[in-house]
């Protein structure tokens, strides 16, 4: 039979996949070329169903956000005078901004990794055998679906001067501290903030663990791994991706821990809790878009700058492994 | 014979030593598991109570008469307004379970104080839409994301994962202008507008559509189906799922929200629960447990019921570079 094909037979799995990868593309060149009118029809389409998305995205989001890039230059939107980048400096001379951009980095240095190591430790405690873990699950990712507002009388009672913490402290002969109105005010929402995301973010990394090959694993405890070289030079790696999404999530999140501050506080808080947010609330009232713009733009450049630098460093760690 | 009197052979008798070797070794293996296992069990139980304990309280306390309440916290919340060090003799009596139950804070709430009632009404009406109709406008972007992919669909999905990782710190401005220009500043559509058309829900239906194997869309075509038909009869089935994880976690986002609001909504009439609550609790604390427990309820049922789809979607999520 071969010799009446004529063809030779494929020598190794390789030859056959390059030959597959070599076809495929020849297809869809063919499909590219858009030869057939339905196929261009379909794609016209397929653009119809993006449309609404996409005018909405730009109309609320991109156009404003070039309007914002705009005012952040001018000198007042009437006389529309270029500055270039007195805004900038106006904004970052502010006392409040200096105080709430330095109280959201603190607070974010603080919180993200303190989250990042607080969930992947649950995470590990659940893949591990103990029993009722799905209840535990239930009961972790709980305070993620509990509406911020409603627990907030209850932090109220936990964390006020004459509060049930300094009760507790009392019977170890502590002094009281007045949680909400001192420095403490950043260890209290920390805390806040660990309770409402460690949940969400132990869950991102049990799927990651639970998908982790398992021969890898078992080849190691064969060749008599410590769990901690396990850990250290297995998991974590596998790990990496993951790590690296939960960083950018409770990044984002830990900006929203103004909800708690708010809803705690109200607009003035104490010093150590005036956060960005705070920040542009309070410049709302003075309608000083100019200050708002520059302060708008300023965090995008420095979330894409960070995002930037943790996908750099994810991709370091985390290339020899597929995932 | 001889040898069999002497006893056991050496042979025997190391592979019974050896068996009790592995025997007591595989004791002591259990035993340190069935430590660890208690221990991590332990510390699992810590966790939990320490996350379940503000919601417990929560509820349970919203069946405290107003009276108890005001004797318990008094405090507390008569003191949160001045700032401070008033009543420094008294304490807080901090209790998991009511002296007498009563539903006194429920019946206020619900037949003496409509405002209460009217603001959950607020809550309801800015969500329930974002919800429906951010879904369907992601459902139909995210097919269109899904079919026929090119590069410049590619470098928009990008911009469109850009924009979903921004906080909304950088949005708000944005959002604001628009809502100024389009004359909606101070009515519902300001929310409404940028929440339904978020990327959020794009960026997730898009990623769950992309693993339906092309191969069945391509099969549908042949048949001779339209897009609209691809769309209804095999994307919309297969991601209902995905669909449901989606709606939990925009419910839950936009139940939550406190910023837009307050930025967006001049007129505190038209404020969500999750910011007026904030405000009762200097006067009416008699009642404040019962508003916190009646707002808690919608996503609590959601997530009792949903859990499994919340889960995946979170997980869903993970994989941001994929």
């Amino acid at each position: 039979m071969r010799f009446l094909k004529g063809s030779k037979p494929k020598e190794s799995l390789y030859e056959l996949q390059t030959e597959a990868k070599e076809q495929n593309k020849a297809a869809r060149k063919g499909r590219k070329a858009g030869s057939n009118r339905r196929d261009r029809r379909g794609r016209q389409i397929s653009v119809l169903y993006l449309l609404p998305s996409i005018i909405g995205v730009l109309l609320f989001f991109v156009l404003p956000f070039l309007i914002v890039i705009y005012y952040s230059v001018i000198d007042n939107p009437i006389s529309g005078e270029f500055v270039f980048f007195d805004n900038f400096v106006m904004v970052f001379q502010n006392a409040a901004f200096q105080q709430a951009a330095k109280n959201t980095l603190m607070f974010s240095a603080t919180a993200v990794p303190l989250a990042v190591v607080l969930s992947m430790l649950l995470a590990m405690m659940l893949e591990s055998k103990i029993p009722f873990k799905s209840q535990f699950r239930t009961f972790f990712l709980s305070p993620m679906m509990v509406p911020i507002a409603s627990v907030v009388l209850i932090w109220q009672v936990l964390f006020h001067y004459n509060g049930m913490m300094n009760e507790i402290l009392g019977w170890f002969g502590r002094d009281r501290v007045d949680w909400l109105n001192s420095a403490y005010a950043q260890v209290v929402i920390v805390i806040l903030f660990l309770w409402k995301n460690l949940g969400y973010n132990m869950i991102l990394f049990m799927s990651a663990l639970s998908s982790i090959p398992k021969d890898i694993l078992e080849v190691a405890i064969l060749e008599s791994a410590t769990p901690f070289q396990i850990f250290w030079h297995i998991k974590l790696r596998y790990l990496s991706s993951t790590i690296l999404f939960v960083t950018i999530m409770s990044l984002i999140n830990s900006f929203k821990v103004f909800r708690e501050i708010y809803l705690l506080k109200g607009d003035y808080p104490y010093d150590t809790m005036y956060m960005l947010q705070h920040f542009m609330n309070n410049t709302f009232g003075k309608l000083d878009y100019q200050k708002m713009s520059a302060a708008a733009i300023m965090m995008a450049v420095v979330m894409v700058v960070l995002i930037g630098i943790l996908f750099v460093t994810e991709s370091y760690f985390g290339k020899d492994v597929e995932g | 014979m001889k040898r069999r009197k002497m006893g056991r052979s050496k042979d025997e008798l190391s592979t019974e030593r050896w068996d009790k070797q592995v025997k007591t070794k595989k004791k002591i293996r259990n035993t340190r598991q069935m430590v660890r296992i208690c221990f991590g069990t332990l510390f699992a139980g810590c966790f939990a109570v320490l996350f379940l304990m503000p919601i417990i309280l929560t509820i349970t306390n919203s069946f405290m008469a107003a009276s108890e309440i005001s004797a318990n916290y008094g405090q507390v919340f008569a003191t949160s307004e001045t700032g401070g060090k008033v009543y420094i003799s008294e304490r807080v009596n901090l209790k998991f379970i009511p002296d007498m139950v009563s539903f006194s804070q429920y019946i206020t709430v619900l037949f003496k104080s409509p405002e209460y009632l009217l603001k959950f009404w607020n809550s309801v009406i800015l969500v329930v839409p974002i919800v429906a109709f951010q879904l369907l406008v992601a459902m139909g972007a995210s097919f269109g994301f899904t079919r026929y992919r090119g590069r410049i669909k590619e470098i928009i999905f990008f911009l469109y994962i850009i924009l979903m990782l921004m906080p909304y710190q950088v949005t708000l401005v944005p959002n604001y202008l628009v809502s100024d220009w389009l004359n909606i500043l101070d009515t519902n559509w300001a929310i409404w507008l940028p929440g339904i058309f978020s990327p959020f829900a794009v960026f997730l239906l898009t990623k769950y559509m992309r693993r339906i194997p092309t191969s069945v869309m391509e099969a549908a075509q042949i048949d001779g189906a339209g897009e609209w038909q691809i769309f209804q009869k095999i994307c919309m089935p297969l991601c209902k799922g995905a669909m449901c994880s989606v709606a939990i976690l925009i419910f839950i986002d936009y139940w939550n929200m406190v910023e837009q609001p307050l930025i967006l909504l001049a007129d505190s009439e038209k404020h969500p629960l999750s910011v007026f609550l904030s405000k009762i609790n200097a006067g009416e604390i008699g009642l404040a447990f019962a508003v916190a427990t009646i707002y808690m309820v919608p996503p609590i049922l959601v997530f009792l019921y949903g859990e499994d789809y919340l889960v995946e979607g979170i997980t869903y999520q993970g994989g941001i570079k994929g």
